[in-house]
């Protein structure tokens, strides 16, 4: 007997469609098929979804690759990835690459997708104008961003359009999106939903123009600007085009397979050569076209069924529901949201919130959904609609989600297995937190936080652990506490607290527990922190600071290490040393025997691993050298980054160096909610990295640019720019007016990034900007609190203060 | 008997050494004692050492009759030595005594 020959299957693209097919190939019939793939593009396979958030700066390339080439060795499966097939003879049941490469098949699938729309306007053949589809569009636009280049057009208020220009925005271009409609995401969002997500964008510095016709793009080697039809001319380094998709059909069209505007494939997903099926965007089925992942799921289902032989199942379309993947707008939209003379609306509005809901009913089902705003019920509806649920029960509560009317409802947590981790910064898998919510009987948030310490971390989890708790215990979970609490020890919010303490004249912490109605008797290591720098700030030089509510760094004015010893980092201003300061700190190091010293990441030096009783002396001789503290442990004023400038540097404009220094000198001292940097750069090159700190100035040939909100960290974000100004003292001004609004309203640990995500760098600049008499009083309350704030700790303590700290009590033998 | 026991406990100190709500150290030849202060002035003390990764306990934040560990935030009961749940773990107590305004610890 001979061995049956393995039939061959050839994959044109390489893309989410044609893997999901043959992934769902290989788990029906594992054998039966030896495979090639080829892809245009040079590598495995993407989640093409996820490029919103790789260009948004929220995942890098690495972590949206769903199939990497290892996965084609392991299946057996050969890749020619970066050779798109040319040709297609059916007679022969041969393809063929770009190369040359051929390969003969039984079966072929293409799914090679579609193409963006390029609008023929005059110069859309400019370079600088791109699309927005694959990783090669990504990394045009990050690369344009990085190089300088501050000005972004983006054609197509759209789901990709404005998922590209909020990308841009986040990598600091000045964008605007230009829409022909009157309204944004007219196919997915209502006019009142459309308006609000307009401002929601706006405000976060987009610019959007509708009914914008584009006329021509112009420029001579690129693009330098686009021209509207009304004649008004936009300066653009960067113009993407995300007008729409045209399924790519060249290749089954040359070969002679049916084509309409799609590749046309019956309900088995075959083409009209029954040896060749289309999977994904490419096809047209039934006269519909596709532009979401969900139906070609579907899809791939069914063609691995027939082209495995194994049902004769049939492609039935079902409706999508969409998303906008920008963080921190919260819309979903399925089905026919926009009804007939025969359909109901159903419509709930809350403007405080930004909450706004459409519900479409007809003959007492849910027809089609818009929810703007507040999308955590998205799930429940959209299967209402899926299964043409009859609603007639809770009609009249159907627009305030499951819990109120009484169903118990899923998200998409509940498909994961018990093993998949759900808070990655603690690992606790989804059966550990459904086990301790079934033991415990927990119905909050708060408490399978500790019980489990899920979503305890960076919170990023926490709308998952809530979702894990509704599908546990259903309307039981109470999702409702308006205000976050501080902490377990108060009911009232940092908001409410902060207004007290200044209303109630509250001086103390035992005050203000007291009036509040703490809970607690003393606080906890949350509340008491927090408490203390409140009042810190509400009365400064009033206010004796409590050093038992200080975090241990902040007491010992030096940072803790695993191994209980401390680090010391002078103040280094403005990055600058000398050669006497050098001689200073290698002097102290031999002498109280340092066991390591370090460049920080903050342009100064770290001397690590003294211990707590070496504490004072090392600081009595670093300020005999005439150093301070770094406050490199403080929720305080830490470090202001130079770079060398116009004293040095051929590119320099101004003198970033100096201008640090006086900065550094201005805010030493200043304790603040979270920690606080800044970085001062030279020219726009920005060699001092000031676009990812709180506080940022660039110069300019005519002046700064002064930036504020950025961080490093785990989640970067980019400066927004608050303004430009022309002077040295106009720097200082803002800056000491930028640290106390910071200093008065932010939340205790709540950096200035995710507070100005919070208020909007509008509310900041109306603030800062538009009012120059709120300014100068912001400047004025915090020089005063500096005059109070500006005293070296370890002068202090090398001199006596709280030298209990340092010492033990006694020595038992 | 009596004298037996008496001379296990150790004067270390008195009470207005350590601040309310503050703590300090007592060094052995082996690990560490930290001695807690509350609010209302009484007096534990455990071995400097979190059950956790052998955080120094005394760095911490006291309140009510715990303290939050400086290095990861778990929460230690001063009178028994306990972790709050979820986490897992006991420091070794000491046992500690107030006469008048000295503070006595029992060291073996
Ligand atoms: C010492 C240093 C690392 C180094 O050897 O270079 C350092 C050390 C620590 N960093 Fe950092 N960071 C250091 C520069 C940075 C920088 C670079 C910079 O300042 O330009 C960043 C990115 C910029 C930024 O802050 O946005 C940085 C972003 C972080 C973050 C993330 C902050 C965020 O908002 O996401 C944390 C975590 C936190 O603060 O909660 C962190 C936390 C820490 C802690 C405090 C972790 C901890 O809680 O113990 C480390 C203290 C070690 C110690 O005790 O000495 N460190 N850290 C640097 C001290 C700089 C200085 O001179 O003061
Ligand atoms: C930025 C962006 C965001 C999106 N967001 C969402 C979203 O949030 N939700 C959602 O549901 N959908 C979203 N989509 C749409 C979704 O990505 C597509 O529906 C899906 O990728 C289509 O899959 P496909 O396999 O048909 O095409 P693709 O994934 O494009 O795969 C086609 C592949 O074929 C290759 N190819 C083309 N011609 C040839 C040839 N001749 N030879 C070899 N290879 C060839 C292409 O290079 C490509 O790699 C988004 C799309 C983009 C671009
Ligand atoms: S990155 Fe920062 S927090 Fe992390 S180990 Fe290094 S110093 Fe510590
Ligand atoms: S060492 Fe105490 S919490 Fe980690």
């Amino acid at each position: 007997m001979i061995a049956p020959i393995r039939r061959r299957l050839v994959l044109v693209g390489n893309g989410m469609a044609g893997v999901r097919t043959l992934e769902e190939i290989l788990r029906r019939t594992p054998h039966a098929f030896s495979m090639t793939v080829f892809g245009a593009e040079p590598f495995g396979n993407y989640d093409r979804i996820m490029l919103s958030p790789v260009l948004a700066g929220e995942k890098r390339f690495e972590d949206i690759v769903t199939h990497g080439r290892d996965w084609y060795e392991q299946n057996g499966i050969e890749l020619i990835a970066g050779e798109p097939v040319v040709r297609i003879d059916r007679g022969a049941h041969i393809v063929t690459g770009l190369n040359g490469t051929p390969r003969p098949y039984d079966i072929l699938v293409i799914a090679t997708g579609s193409n963006p729309v390029i609008i023929p306007v005059p110069g859309h053949k400019l370079p600088g104008v791109i699309a927005f589809r694959d990783i090669a569009d990504v990394e045009t636009m990050v690369a344009a961003a990085r190089g300088g280049q501050s000005n972004a057009v983006v054609i197509g208020g759209g789901l990709l359009g404005l998922e590209a220009a909020n990308g841009l925005l986040r990598n600091g271009m000045n964008t605007t999106v230009l829409h022909l409609m009157p309204t944004l995401m007219e196919r997915q969002l209502d006019p009142v939903s459309a308006t609000m997500l307009k401002s929601d964008l706006e405000r976060r510095g987009l610019t959007v123009i509708t009914e914008a016709n584009t006329k021509a793009i112009l420029g001579t080697d690129r693009v330098e600007s686009v021209e509207l039809a009304d004649g008004s001319i936009l300066p653009a380094d960067l113009v993407v085009m995300a007008v729409g998709i045209r399924p790519s059909t060249a290749l089954a069209q040359e070969a002679g397979l049916t084509c309409n505007r799609g590749i046309v494939v019956d309900d088995g997903m075959a083409t009209s050569d029954p040896a060749i099926y289309a999977v994904g965007e490419c096809v047209e089925h039934r006269g519909a076209l596709f532009g979401l992942v969900a139906p070609l799921w579907d899809q791939a289902k069914v063609a691995a069924d027939r082209i495995g032989q194994v049902a004769e199942t049939d492609y039935v379309p079902a409706i999508s529901g969409t998303r906008l993947k920008v963080t921190g707008i919260d819309m979903f939209s399925a089905g026919d949201f926009t009804g007939d003379d025969r359909s109901e609306d159903i419509v709930f509005r809350d403007a405080a919130r930004g909450v706004h809901k459409k519900l479409v009913l007809r003959d007492e089902k849910l027809i089609g959904a818009v929810l703007y705003g507040d999308a955590q019920d998205a799930g429940w509806y959209f299967d209402l609609i899926r299964n043409s649920t009859d609603i007639s029960a809770f009609r009249d509560l159907l627009v305030f989600g499951p819990a109120a009317a009484g169903v118990p409802q899923g998200g998409g947590v509940e498909f994961l297995p018990d093993t998949a981790e759900i808070c990655g910064c603690n690992g606790v898998s989804k059966g550990r937190i459904l086990t301790a919510i079934y033991e415990h009987k927990l119905t909050s948030v708060e408490e399978v936080r500790a019980r489990t310490k899920a979503s305890a971390s960076c919170g990023s989890c926490t709308c998952h652990v809530e979702l894990l708790l509704t599908l546990a215990v259903g309307s039981a979970y109470d999702a409702t506490p308006r205000v976050k609490p501080m902490c377990a020890c108060t009911t009232h919010g940092h908001d409410a607290v902060r207004a007290e303490i200044t209303g109630k004249n509250l001086q103390t912490i035992p005050n203000v527990m007291q009036a509040l109605g703490w809970s607690t008797p003393d606080g906890c290591a949350s509340c008491r922190p927090a408490l203390n720098f409140y009042l810190l700030c509400a009365w400064p030089g009033a206010y004796r600071d409590d050093a038992r509510s200080r975090f241990v760094n902040e007491r010992m004015h030096a940072n803790i290490q695993k191994d209980g010893t401390y680090s010391v980092v002078p103040r280094m201003w403005g990055g600058v040393t000398t050669s006497a300061e050098l001689r200073a700190i290698a002097d102290v190091v031999d002498k109280h025997g340092i066991p390591s010293v370090k460049v920080t990441g903050g342009q100064r030096i770290d001397l690590l691993g003294v211990r707590k009783e070496q504490l004072p002396d090392v600081w009595r001789d670093l300020n005999a050298a005439g150093m301070v503290s770094g406050h490199a442990y403080g929720k305080a004023l830490r470090t202001v980054k130079t770079c060398v400038g116009s004293e040095w540097c051929r590119f320099g404009t101004q003198d970033s160096t100096a201008m640090g220094i006086a900065l550094e000198k201005m805010t030493w001292g200043s304790w603040t909610p979270h920690k606080t940097k800044m970085a001062v750069s030279g020219c726009p090159r920005n060699c001092a990295e000031a676009t990812i700190k709180d506080f940022g100035a660039i110069a300019t040939e005519s002046g700064w640019d002064l930036h504020v909100g950025g961080n490093g960290g785990i989640t970067v974000r980019v400066t927004d720019l608050l303004t430009k100004v022309a002077t040295e003292d106009e720097v200082l001004e803002y800056a000491a007016a930028f640290m106390q609004l910071y200093r008065e309203e932010a939340r205790y640990l709540e950096r200035t990034a995710p507070w100005i995500e919070r208020v909007s760098i509008d509310y900041v600049r109306a603030r800062i900007v538009a009012d120059p008499g709120a300014r100068k009083l912001l400047h004025d309350r915090f020089i005063e609190g500096q005059r109070h704030a500006q005293r070296d700790p370890w002068a202090d303590r090398a001199a006596g203060v709280e030298a209990h700290e340092f010492a033990a009590l006694a020595t038992v033998a | 008997m009596d004298t037996a026991t008496a001379t296990l406990w150790k004067h270390i100190g008195t009470i207005d050494d350590i601040p309310r709500l503050g703590s300090r150290t007592v060094t052995t030849d082996g690990d560490d004692i930290a001695v807690f202060r509350l609010a209302d002035d009484r007096v534990f003390a455990l071995y400097d050492r979190c059950p956790h990764k052998a955080g120094k306990l005394s760095q911490g934040i006291v309140h009510g009759e715990s303290v939050t560990c400086p290095l990861h935030n778990w929460v230690i009961g001063l009178t028994d030595g306990q972790a709050q749940s979820p986490d897992e773990g006991c420091a070794r107590t000491v046992p500690a005594r107030l006469d008048g305004r000295s503070i006595f610890l029992e060291v073996s």
